[in-house]
């Protein structure tokens, strides 16, 4: 089965998705990316949204149950990326994606787990 | 108005979902869409196709293109599934038989421009969208 590659970096894991997801995929992602929390001790997530071209409720909870995972762990996630149409669709599907940290890109995504670290050293 | 052009899609597994996402984007894009638009009736698309297998163990969608005044967009996903008891009900945010947040149906009335759903207990669901340009 395809697989959504996740690498290291660091204390940070880094995620993009850059295939048109189905259900399951998004499910598996899920479930690789609290095993390797866990198994690396990663303290930060980021995970990159710049290609999807729809988030939907499905995908919208995959990335809240990320960050709520991730948490419960210990790390913290970043959902950067995000499209112009695709925020402006979410937010009228009903869905602002509580909990979930968000930054405009990779860049700034980076810099957001780096002082959220910052006392780890 | 006329319809330009008519195709019938099935929805039964995840990958028909990811194929007619596709299909919907694609069409959209020749009507002349904005992206805002395209992204809106896909994401409806999307979510109305997850139901179509979900609650309705798998359907179709038809999609076809309409001319008029507008250029327009209208998808229809059916199923013969056990049907919606009370439609207001399903159309409440939050409210969900199933496992997900309870938007699809409710979410997906917002994103379109019109939106209508008929619904027989035991006999099946039919959900109509329409997007205008």
């Amino acid at each position: 089965m395809e697989k959504i590659p996740i690498l290291k970096m660091g204390q940070f894991l880094l995620v993009t998705i850059q295939v048109d997801m189905h259900d399951r995929l998004a499910m598996a992602l899920q479930d690789d990316l609290t095993r390797m929390i866990s198994d690396t001790e990663a303290h930060g997530v980021l995970i990159d949204i710049s290609s999807l071209e729809i988030v939907d409720s499905f995908i919208g909870r995959m990335l809240a149950n990320i960050a709520a995972m991730s948490r419960v762990l210990d790390a913290q996630t970043v959902v950067v990326g995000m499209q112009p149409a695709v925020a402006i669709t979410l937010v009228e599907l009903g869905l602002s994606l509580p909990g979930v940290r968000t930054a405009l890109n990779v860049d700034a995504g980076m810099e957001l787990l780096r002082s959220s670290n910052g006392f780890r050293g | 108005m006329s319809v330009l052009a008519v195709e019938t899609i099935p929805v039964k597994t995840e990958p028909d979902v990811v194929f007619a996402r596709r299909r919907v984007r694609e069409v959209s894009a020749q009507l002349g869409f904005s992206l805002v638009d395209q992204t809106k009736v896909v994401t409806a698309a999307s979510e109305l196709a997850r139901n179509t297998i979900i609650y309705g163990g798998g359907g179709t969608m038809q999609l076809e293109t309409l001319n008029g005044p507008r250029n327009g967009l209208r998808l229809t996903f059916e199923d013969n599934g056990p049907g919606i008891p009370d439609i207001e009900l399903a159309l409440r945010d939050g409210f969900t038989t199933g496992s997900g947040l309870g938007l699809g149906l409710g979410g997906a009335k917002r994103l379109v421009s019109e939106f209508s759903v008929t619904s027989q207990v035991g006999a099946g669901t039919k959900v109509t969208i329409t997007r205008w340009k």
